[in-house]
């Protein structure tokens, strides 16, 4: 049996969009970073479902290189979170404004 | 192919969970499932060495760095918790729906592809650990290499970002 290539895409879409609420809605920032992470992971399953339907494993080395992005990122992210905690005490983006954003 | 809607469906709920935690440490936790769940798919769909990658980056790597962080960084008492956003959150939520909506709507309306996944390219002798291999160390060497020292740099640049005096 094959999966129907329109229910993986709608499947990465919806992990997306879970991500992308996730980002905008919560405050702690530990948790922006996992809706990041969830969207990074949207986009790996993208690639691997256009892989398969084209017979081409370069959507596969694609991912691959995704998730290395997505592992510096993420030590670089929680790097800066602990600094961010040492120098304002907090980590709730709404009170993180010292760029006036 | 139950088997994908089986993972698909603990992987979107779980996804959700995360999102929705209070507490940080369930909502890394249930992260954990959904990129086991995601690994799982990988598998389905005939991409066992990403599978391997991602549990051992994902599951190996990145949440003990998230639970480190969470156990770093003291979780906001209860009683000072200022009032939830909810019209803001309600907000961008609508905003994702309507996204999802769109974009769901533009690719249901288009036809299937009709041209078959050419899965024997991808399971050509060897299976698909050895396909990937020789591809990584063949055709793609160079952007592995600079892909490696990325990884430096992220290393210390953390190191540097985390240390107590910047």
């Amino acid at each position: 049996m094959v999966i129907p290539h329109t229910h993986l895409l709608a499947f990465s879409l919806v992990l997306f969009v879970i991500g992308i609420v996730g980002v905008l809605t919560r405050r702690n920032a530990i948790i922006v970073l996992m809706g990041i992470e969830l969207m990074l992971n949207a986009a790996n399953i993208n690639f691997v479902a256009f892989s398969r339907m084209h017979g081409d494993l370069a959507g596969q080395i694609f991912a691959i290189f995704n998730i290395v992005i997505a592992a510096g990122e993420v030590a670089v992210g929680l790097a800066i979170l602990i600094a961010l905690y040492r120098n304002k005490d907090t980590i709730n983006v709404d009170e993180i404004n010292i760029m006036k954003g | 192919m139950l088997m994908f809607y089986v993972l698909a469906g603990v992987c979107l709920g779980s996804a959700m969970m995360v999102i929705t935690r209070r507490n940080p440490v369930h909502a890394a936790l249930f992260l954990v499932l959904a990129f086991f769940c995601v690994a799982g798919i990988y598998v389905i769909l005939s991409a066992e060495f990403l599978a391997a990658v991602q549990i051992l980056v994902y599951a190996g790597g990145i949440l003990v760095l998230f639970l480190f962080v969470i156990m770093l960084v003291p979780l906001e008492p209860e009683g000072s918790r200022p009032p939830v956003r909810t019209a803001r959150n309600i907000a961008f939520s609508m905003l994702g729906v309507l996204l999802l909506a769109g974009v769901l709507f533009t690719f249901f309306r288009e036809a299937e592809p009709s041209g078959q996944p050419g899965t024997a390219a991808l399971l050509a002798h060897g299976g698909n650990i050895e396909a990937v291999g020789m591809e990584l160390y063949r055709r793609y060497l160079l952007p592995f290499e600079i892909a490696s020292i990325l990884l430096l740099v992220a290393m210390i640049g953390a190191v540097v970002l985390a240390r107590r005096q910047v």
